[in-house]
């Protein structure tokens, strides 16, 4: 399942990446600690996060994830929308808390594999 | 250097941290990462390259005044040596333990200091090697082995 039909089927807003959301996802991973989310999640996952701040531009670039998913309606920094852009990093913002947004993002990757 | 062990490098090179600033943090791992990337080293061993690396920076970012990088890919391993003037680590069986950190309250606003990145770092190398001086810095050195 591609970045772009999950940012449909969750009404997601697109912040930056409108470029980059025909990466393949491969799963996902939930977490505002950056080290959790270093050791743990692979390439191609979604992240789902409430961390807003440039840090989680180069910790998606390195894993290369495809996404971050911010949630609770959280606003990027300006930096990390600068720095997104420019390491082609989509990052989407949902209004649903972490709990229900990875919920949903985990019955579309499963209903998907099924 | 002997002629023979320049040759055999496939790369050698340093960089430099800045402590204190999470703004440029994740750069020195970014040159890494593509350094590799350009060498023709697997994916998924410069994805390993790029944690321990990324890791030992942030941890120059948070608690250190400076340091420097050594990359060096030869065939059959890449190392990565990072030589920091810090506070050193006064306790590193405590320090390796997972959850363990000194990391002060805006740092871990940031999401960081959760005591996992030296244990990220020793479980994403293939070698790894610590030394510290408490008031001088410290040293780590990691190999990620390659075919």
């Amino acid at each position: 399942m591609k970045v772009s039909e999950i940012v449909e089927a969750l009404k997601l807003e697109t912040v930056c990446g409108l470029d980059n959301l025909e990466k393949e996802v491969t799963g996902g991973y939930t977490g505002d600690l950056l080290s959790d989310v270093m050791g743990n999640a692979r390439e191609g996952y979604l992240w789902v996060t409430r961390q807003v701040h440039q840090n989680i531009v180069a910790v998606a670039s390195l894993k290369e994830l495809a996404g971050i998913i911010l949630i609770n309606s959280s606003r990027p920094a300006r930096e990390t929308i600068e720095k997104a852009e420019a390491e082609k990093i989509p990052i989407l913002v949902s209004d649903l808390p972490a709990f229900e947004l990875s919920g949903r993002v985990y019955n579309l990757l499963t209903a998907k594999n099924l | 250097m002997p002629v023979e062990e320049a040759n055999s490098n496939l790369y050698s090179g340093s960089f430099h941290i800045e402590g204190g600033n999470f703004n440029t943090a994740g750069i020195v791992s970014t040159n890494i990462k593509s350094i590799l990337k350009k060498l023709g080293i697997p994916g998924d061993l410069v994805r390993k390259a790029a944690i321990v690396s990324y890791e030992a920076e942030i941890n120059v970012v948070s608690y250190a005044k400076k340091a420097v990088v050594n990359l060096m890919v030869k065939p059959g391993f890449v190392q990565i040596e990072v030589i920091d003037e810090g506070p050193g680590i006064p306790n590193i069986e405590l320090a390796m333990q997972e959850g363990w950190s000194t990391a002060d309250q805006k740092i871990r606003e940031m999401g960081f200091g959760a005591g996992m990145g030296l244990c990220n770092i020793k479980n994403y190398s293939d070698n790894f090697h610590i030394e510290t001086e408490v008031g001088k810095g410290t040293h780590l050195k990691m190999i990620i082995h390659t075919p």
